[in-house]
C-alpha cells in the first residue's frame, strides 16, 4: 500500500467565482506538498475522479458547496466513514458529481481507507468572477488544515 | 371527468435539466409533453460579430459531452464557406478524434446512465454495487474514448487543437502508437458490453421512425455525407433548413425540430445504423448480427444494443487509422477566407448536428444557426411518451413513470445542449 500516491484533488471550474475555491486550494498546496503527495485539479467528471480515488493510498477531496451557510464556512467531512449529508448542495446541475464519484468507488471498493472532504461554502458562481473575500480566506485556511492532515502519519 | 397525471418534475440521468408530464382524461391519453427548462444560452447570437476563426472554439463549449461534435460541425460548415477540402492523413486523425468522443460517450450513457433502467436500478451507485465488473468495464472504455481526444485535442473535455484546415498540431506515429494497448483492451470491453446489453430484457414495442442521418457511400458517418432518411431523402446537408423546420414551443427552451411536412422524425444511434449499417466495420456488423440485430432496429430500448454496436465500431475504427497513419506535412492545409455561406451536418454520438454560417468580407460571423440532436428528437420523444402511455394505461403510475424516465434515456438526450431561443419575446401585459 506504501507505494501508492495520496491524493489532494481540487474540484471546481476555474472561471466560475467561488466554485473555482477547490482549484485554488490546490493550487496553494502545489508547492508545498511533502513527498509521496499528489495534487490533482478535477472538473468533477465521474469517470475520472473515480479513477483518482481509486489509484490512491488516501484522498482528500475539496469542493465548494451550497447548503446556506455563511459563505467561507469551511468544512472537513469524514467520507470514509459513509456517504457525504444531501443537504450539502453539490454545485453539479448533472447529477453525477463528486458525491457520486465518492459513492462509486465505494460500491466498486475501491474508495481509499482515508478519505476526507473539505466543503467550502460558496456565495457566487459569477463567470469570470475572483473568489469572494470570505471564499478566499477559507481557501488559505483550507490549505493549512490539509498539510496538518498530510503531516500526519496515517493519512 | 377524471384527470390522471403522470410527471417527473426534475430528470435524473440526463445531461441538462427536463421534465415531462403525461395528461390522461377518463382513461385515454390527451397529450405527452417533454419540457426543457435549461436556461437558454444564446450561442448563436454570440457568435454573431466574431471572427470565423474562433467560432468552433465557442461551439465546444455548447457541450462538455460532445464538444468534437460542435467542434467537427463548425470547422467544416467555414471550411464549406470557404470552398476547401480537407483529406488524407488530417481528414483521417479528425474521424479518430470523433471516434474518441463516441467511444467515452456512448460508454458513459450506457453504463452509468441506461443500464440502471434494464436492470432495475434507481442509479449508478446501486448498480455499481452488485454488477461492478460491467462497471469498471464501463469506465475504462470511457477512459479509453478520453485518451484519443487528450491526445488529439490537447486535453479531455473542449479541446483546442483543432482549427479550420486541420489541426495546430499534427501527432506523431508514435505518439499514437502509446494509444494501441489501451484501445485493444477496449476493444474487448466493447464486445463484451454488447453481449451484455443484447441480454437485457427490453420491452417489446416498435414504432415506425422516420429516421434521419448522414449517409456515405464508404463509411459509416462521422464527419461527412449527405442527409438521407428512410423514405428516401437525400439531400446536401446545405438544403437542410429547406427540408426540416424549427419552431418554439411553449414548454421548452429548446426548439422542436418537425420536417417541412411537419413530421416527427428520428436522429442518432437507430437512424444512423438503419441508413449505414451495411458500411459498419466488419467485426462491429457481425456482433451486430451475433446480438440479434436486423438491417433496421426499430424498437427504441434497443438502442442501447445499437450503441454499444457504434462503440465496437468507433475502436476498431480508431485501431485501424492509427495502424495507417501517416504523419502530413504540415498540420493543416491553407485556407483562403471568403465571404459566403457555408452550412455542414456531422454525426453527434446523439445524431446529426447541423451548423450554418454566413460570414462576410471582414470575417466576421454575420448569422449563425446551430440544429443540435436533441432539438430533433423531441417531437419524437413525446410521440413515443403518448404511444407508451396510450398502449397501457391502466399500470399504475409509478411503472409509467419509470417506463416513461426510461423511454427518454433511450435517446441519450443532451439537454444542456439542445436548450436556446429562436426568438424572446417578453409580453408584460402593460399594452392596450
Amino acid at each position: 500500500m506504501t507505494g501508492r500516491p495520496v491524493r489532494v484533488i481540487g474540484l471546481g471550474a476555474p472561471l466560475r467565482g467561488d466554485d473555482a475555491v477547490g482549484r485554488e486550494v490546490a493550487r496553494r498546496l502545489r508547492a508545498h506538498a511533502p513527498p509521496g503527495v499528489e495534487i490533482h485539479d478535477s472538473d468533477g467528471e465521474t469517470a475520472a475522479l473515480v479513477e483518482l480515488l481509486e489509484g490512491a493510498r488516501a484522498a482528500i477531496l475539496v469542493d465548494a458547496c451550497r447548503s446556506g451557510a455563511a459563505p467561507g464556512a469551511l468544512r472537513r467531512l469524514d467520507a470514509a466513514a459513509g456517504p457525504l449529508p444531501a443537504g450539502l448542495g453539490a454545485v453539479s446541475t448533472h447529477g453525477l458529481g463528486p458525491a457520486e464519484a465518492i459513492e462509486l468507488a465505494r460500491a466498486l471498493g475501491v474508495l481509499p481507507p482515508r478519505c476526507l472532504v473539505y466543503a467550502i461554502e460558496a456565495a457566487r458562481f459569477d463567470p469570470g468572477a475572483p473568489l469572494t473575500p470570505a471564499v478566499a480566506l477559507a481557501a488559505e485556511r483550507a490549505a493549512e488544515r490539509i498539510l496538518e492532515d498530510l503531516a500526519l502519519p496515517h493519512v | 371527468m377524471t384527470t390522471r397525471t403522470i410527471s417527473v418534475d426534475v430528470l435524473a440521468r440526463v445531461e441538462g435539466e427536463g421534465a415531462f408530464r403525461v395528461t390522461l382524461r377518463d382513461g385515454a391519453v390527451r397529450s405527452a409533453e417533454l419540457s426543457i427548462f435549461e436556461p437558454p444560452r444564446f450561442f448563436e447570437a454570440l457568435l454573431r460579430g466574431r471572427h470565423w476563426s474562433e467560432a468552433h472554439d465557442i461551439t465546444a463549449r455548447i457541450c462538455g459531452i460532445c464538444p468534437v461534435a460542435y467542434q467537427m460541425s463548425t470547422v467544416h460548415a467555414v471550411e464549406r464557406a470557404f470552398g476547401v477540402r480537407v483529406e488524407g492523413p488530417l481528414r483521417a486523425l479528425r474521424r479518430l478524434i470523433y471516434c474518441g468522443e463516441w467511444i467515452e460517450s456512448h460508454a458513459l450513457h450506457i453504463h452509468l446512465l441506461h443500464a440502471p433502467d434494464f436492470l432495475g436500478f434507481d442509479d449508478a451507485v446501486s448498480m455499481a454495487r452488485e454488477h461492478g465488473e460491467a462497471f469498471r468495464r464501463g469506465l475504462s472504455l470511457k477512459k479509453a474514448g478520453n485518451r484519443i481526444v487528450a491526445l488529439l485535442g490537447g486535453r479531455e473535455i473542449h479541446p483546442i487543437n483543432v482549427r479550420v484546415g486541420g489541426f495546430h498540431r499534427a501527432p506523431r506515429r508514435r505518439e499514437l502508437a502509446t494509444l494501441v494497448p489501451e484501445l485493444e483492451q477496449a476493444r474487448d470491453d466493447a464486445l463484451a458490453c454488447l453481449r451484455w446489453v443484447a441480454g437485457f430484457d427490453v420491452p417489446d414495442r416498435e414504432r415506425d421512425y422516420l429516421f434521419v442521418a448522414l449517409r456515405h457511400p464508404g463509411e459509416y458517418p462521422f464527419n461527412e455525407g449527405r442527409i438521407a432518411s428512410s423514405r428516401g431523402l437525400d439531400i446536401d446537408p446545405a438544403a437542410f433548413p429547406e427540408r426540416f423546420r424549427e419552431r418554439q414551443v411553449e414548454r421548452s427552451t429548446a426548439l422542436h425540430s418537425r420536417t417541412a411536412e411537419g413530421e416527427a422524425y428520428l436522429v442518432g444511434p437507430m437512424a444512423r445504423y438503419a441508413l449505414n449499417a451495411p458500411r459498419l466495420r466488419p467485426l462491429a456488423r457481425e456482433a451486430a448480427a451475433e446480438a440479434g440485430l436486423g438491417p433496421v432496429c426499430r424498437n427504441p430500448y434497443r438502442s442501447v444494443v445499437v450503441r454499444a454496436v457504434e462503440m465496437l465500431h468507433a475502436l476498431d475504427e480508431a485501431l485501424q487509422i492509427i495502424a495507417d497513419y501517416e504523419e502530413p506535412d504540415r498540420p493543416a492545409v491553407e485556407i483562403a477566407p471568403r465571404a459566403g455561406v457555408g452550412a455542414a451536418a456531422t454525426e453527434a454520438p446523439r445524431g446529426l448536428l447541423h451548423h450554418r454560417y454566413e460570414i462576410g468580407e471582414d470575417g466576421l460571423i454575420r448569422a449563425a444557426a446551430i440544429v443540435p440532436p436533441t432539438s430533433q428528437n423531441q417531437a419524437s420523444i413525446e410521440e413515443d411518451l403518448l404511444h407508451l402511455v396510450d398502449a397501457d394505461p391502466d399500470r399504475p403510475d409509478e411503472d409509467l413513470r419509470r417506463l416513461c424516465e426510461q423511454t427518454i434515456r433511450n435517446y441519450d438526450p443532451c439537454i444542456s445542449c439542445a436548450a436556446h431561443f429562436l426568438r424572446l419575446e417578453i409580453d408584460r401585459g402593460d399594452r392596450p
